[in-house]
């Protein structure tokens, strides 16, 4: 447990460049390349409360995610969204400010859903907190969600309420043969029944199903899907932490698009998760393909992994509109007014 | 109510905008029958669920689509004269009360549900689409709005956005944040954004999140894209009574304890329960202290295993009587005290005020005991509802607004009962909002430095302050008067 708030502010009143808010460094590939001076949060670190019975964890933004899901298996308990865990030493901070869900996102929710409370130092180094440790609050603007995916433009996050749950009773995993198409299908009926499917994934020809709940719904699930086959030990925590062997490319794109879009036909391979909503896609085709392909069905691209070449000149993100655009710089403006918190990370205009 | 409380809801001075000249705009804009300015026609909106708070509007607009609605805005926005969006009237923090001299956009026409699909299980639907309407519609489908806040009958979806309005079903549904994807909103300028997506997220900051529950100042919504939930086969709820109330908060710790997350979960005390069993004769124990509600809903084989399971943890935790509903009827009957309890509370009482603070569940006992000390002081009757599940506490305060005094001391005694949830470490609105009932408490729960944040927060959307001006997020000034005096608000 160490403090450093008071050397975050005194950095923040000093800095006369831009500066790039850096936890473990596990999720430097993410965003647009990273630029300033960097500024070391992995020294802030600890669990400051956490009560089962409450339903919450509040831990200082250096403190490494495996310390908390530690803390919280202990207890029978999870972060439901299973962020994924680049490296042993990935932080909660990072986490929020990345904003990356995993395998259970499309039936759990996403990191922002679990957010509570955080305590950030803005541009001004002035030190606020927006939200708090329970799980009902609407007093003031909901700032903690705003800050979850803010890729630290917007502030340094030194600490986070999380609500936690508690872990599923019975877990059990399915595999099935199918192609793609009949996995969109498929996926998407089963997803408007009672039924406690809590992840998907659908590589080469196979659909790999998890079911997790109480016992007996699993079970009674089980029968009803017929039995299929079971997946390896561990395939959830490869896929969630992204080390399938599908993952190990150089470009890889991450399509957010409508579970019901029907199959993307474009070159390369997917792997799809979250009962269809999440394509991931390894592909040299023309970015501007890609993007226009997901737009196309209402989702959009992220150029997730690239060579620094590649994201220089696309972007990472797709472009907003004009008048989104105007609203984002307005906000950066509100929080950071010299924009010196991770400039370009997320679009080059700020 | 005879003396009202004069909701001086702004500190900017809108005095010098051409009230004629918009009118006359909003004529050109309009339909005769979706403007309105005689004061016999405004009086309906001088006030929402907050009803101890009334001020006349200088109009009404009641846009009937999207393009009069962003003229109306347009034409504000060109006149400098305020804007305060209106669903249903049911919000009751004054969310949409009216601010002295602006204008009233009433969305209640806009109420088409545009699609639902149910593969994908969304609804499009306009903002002044009821809640519950939604959940009609896709019935048929076997789906449903999760969100149920207990004006659901009559509350709008565009009320609902505004609020992040919860319901007795948020523990393990979610609030409105949680339930909503996309929105399509209008900007004071008349300008129209997307924000949120058809797929799960959406690149940039999460606008969804800060639009939700903003309370009508940073945007009109102007199309919602709802989830929709499966509904579940069966839900079945276990009642249980308690001598003592750390005794019944206590029981709901060790639920969660568990490893459970009922589908609802929540408790009244004796006054409450006497107020509700009088009005729907449910068979609550009337002996009892503590009166806890647990739902389990889901297939039939996991409902069996979490009610058996929430049984033996009440037993366990010493409740004095447990019943499970056997029937559908029987489930409806024991909630239906506890939905109704503001309208039998309303029954007993010629006025009361609803408090809506959230608490650490720890602190109940606590609360319970300081709030009951309170009523003492203040020589009024107070019953507790609370979302236990969530420590989201509804203290229902009953006074006399013909007894002079009364509404001061009720004022008083809730703004007390809001210190005392920030001090447990809790929240002064969990669902409710702040509006004007609450906007002096805001000082007692954010310093100075972060309500400038929140005032920036809004100039990134609404730089000149039109949108519901004076709720929610009070000025530095305001903050000095209600140190120095205890209360932010003016008498008239």
């Amino acid at each position: 447990m160490s403090d450093l708030s008071e050397q975050f502010i005194e950095r923040i009143k000093s800095a006369n460049a831009p500066l790039c808010i850096r936890g473990s460094g596990s999720k430097d590939f993410h965003g647009n390349t990273p630029r300033g001076d960097v500024l070391e949060t992995a020294g802030h670190t600890g669990i400051v409360a956490y009560e089962p019975t409450e339903l919450f964890i509040t831990a200082r933004c250096g403190t490494p995610l495996a310390e908390i899901e530690a803390a919280l298996n202990e207890k029978g308990q999870c972060l439901p969204f299973e962020p994924p865990r680049f490296a042993a030493d990935s932080t909660v901070g990072g986490m929020v400010a990345a904003g990356l869900s995993g395998p259970r996102r499309a039936s759990a929710g996403s990191v922002r859903d679990y957010v509570l409370g955080v305590k950030l130092i803005d541009g001004q180094a002035r030190e606020l907190a927006f939200g708090g440790q329970v799980m009902k609050n609407v007093a003031g603007y909901d700032v903690s969600r705003l800050i979850a995916g803010s890729l630290g433009t917007l502030g340094l996050i030194t600490a986070v309420s999380l609500k936690v749950l508690p872990q599923p009773v019975a877990e059990t995993t399915l595999r099935f043969e199918m192609n793609q198409g009949e996995a969109l299908d498929q996926l998407n009926r089963w997803a408007g029944q009672p039924l406690p499917i809590v992840a998907s994934c659908w590589e080469n020809g196979v659909l790999t199903l998890r079911l997790a709940g109480a016992r007996a719904a699993v079970e009674a699930a089980q029968l009803k899907l017929g039995a299929g086959e079971t997946a390896p030990d561990g395939f959830w925590n490869d896929l969630r932490d992204q080390r399938l062997p599908f993952f190990a490319v150089e470009t890889l794109w991450r399509l957010s698009v409508p579970s019901l879009a029907p199959r993307l036909d474009l070159p390369g391979e997917q792997l799809i998760e979250w009962g269809g909503a999440l394509r991931w896609l390894s592909s040299d085709a023309a970015p501007e393909t890609i993007r226009a392909a997901a737009a196309a069905v209402g989702g959009s691209a992220t150029l997730y992994r690239a060579p620094p070449g590649l994201k220089a000149q696309v972007g990472t993100f797709a472009p907003l509109s004009a008048p989104l655009m105007t609203l984002h710089r307005n906000l950066k403006v509100a929080f950071d007014p010299q924009g010196i918190f991770n400039p370009g990370r997320m679009y080059p205009d700020f | 109510m005879n003396t009202p409380l004069h909701s001086r809801a702004s500190d900017q001075d809108f005095s010098a905008c051409d009230r004629a000249a918009l009118l006359h705009e909003l004529a050109g804009i309009l339909p005769g029958t979706a403007l309105l300015a005689d004061p016999e026609d405004l009086k309906p909106y001088e006030c929402d669920g907050l009803t101890a708070y009334r001020q006349m509007p200088f109009a009404v607009t009641l846009p009937e689509n999207e393009t009069q609605v962003v003229a109306v805005l347009k034409a504000c926005h060109r006149h400098g004269v305020p804007v305060v969006a209106r669903g249903a009237g049911t919000g009751l923090s004054g969310g949409a009360t009216p601010v002295d001299g602006g204008v009233i956009l009433s969305l209640a026409r806009l109420k088409h549900i545009l699609r639902i699909d149910p593969l994908a299980r969304t609804a499009v639907v306009q903002p002044g689409v009821r809640n519950l309407a939604i959940s009609e519609a896709a019935a048929p489908l076997g789906l449903y709005y999760a969100p149920d806040p207990s004006s659901q009958i009559a509350c709008t979806i565009g009320g609902n956005v505004a609020e992040n309005s919860g319901g007795v079903h948020c523990l393990k549904y979610g609030l409105t944040v949680h339930n909503i994807l996309k929105l399509r909103v209008a900007l004071i300028d008349g300008t129209v954004v997307e924000v949120g997506s058809d797929a799960l997220d959406a690149p940039g900051y999460d606008l969804l999140a800060v639009l939700i529950g903003s309370e009508g100042m940073l945007a009109v919504v102007l199309e919602a894209t709802v989830k929709l939930t499966p509904k579940p086969q069966i839900a079945k709820v276990v009642m249980a009574s308690f001598d003592d109330m750390t005794r019944a908060g206590n029981a709901v710790a060790d639920i969660i304890a568990a490893g459970i997350i009922p589908a609802g979960l929540e408790m009244m005390d004796k006054p409450a329960t006497a107020a509700v069993e009088d009005f729907v004769h449910a068979g609550y124990d009337l002996e009892a202290e503590a009166i806890l509600l647990a739902e389990s809903d889901g297939t039939p084989e996991e409902v069996e295993e979490e009610i058996a399971a929430m049984k033996a943890v009440l037993e366990q935790a010493g409740a004095r009587e447990l019943r499970v509903s056997q029937s559908e009827a029987e489930r409806l009957k024991f909630w239906a005290g506890r939905k109704a309890a503001f309208p039998a509370v309303g029954r007993i009482t010629p006025d009361y005020l609803c408090m809506d603070g959230t608490i650490p569940r720890k602190h109940l006992a606590h609360v319970l005991i300081r709030i009951g000390e309170l009523a003492q002081q203040y020589g009024l009757r107070c019953a507790n509802v609370f979302h236990a599940g969530d420590g989201n506490l509804h203290p229902l305060i009953m006074f006399d607004a013909n007894v002079p005094g009364e509404v001061e001391r009720a004022t008083e005694f809730g703004a007390r009962i809001l210190e005392l949830s920030v001090d447990v470490g809790g929240t002064i609105t969990g669902e409710h909002g702040v509006g004007i009932e609450k906007v002096g408490q805001m000082c007692v729960q954010f310093s100075p430095e972060e309500l400038a944040a929140f005032h920036a927060l809004k100039a990134a959307f609404d730089p000149q302050g039109l949108l519901n001006p004076g709720k929610a997020v009070p000025t530095p000034r305001r903050c000095s008067e209600y140190r120095l005096t205890g209360s932010a608000r003016e008498t008239k």
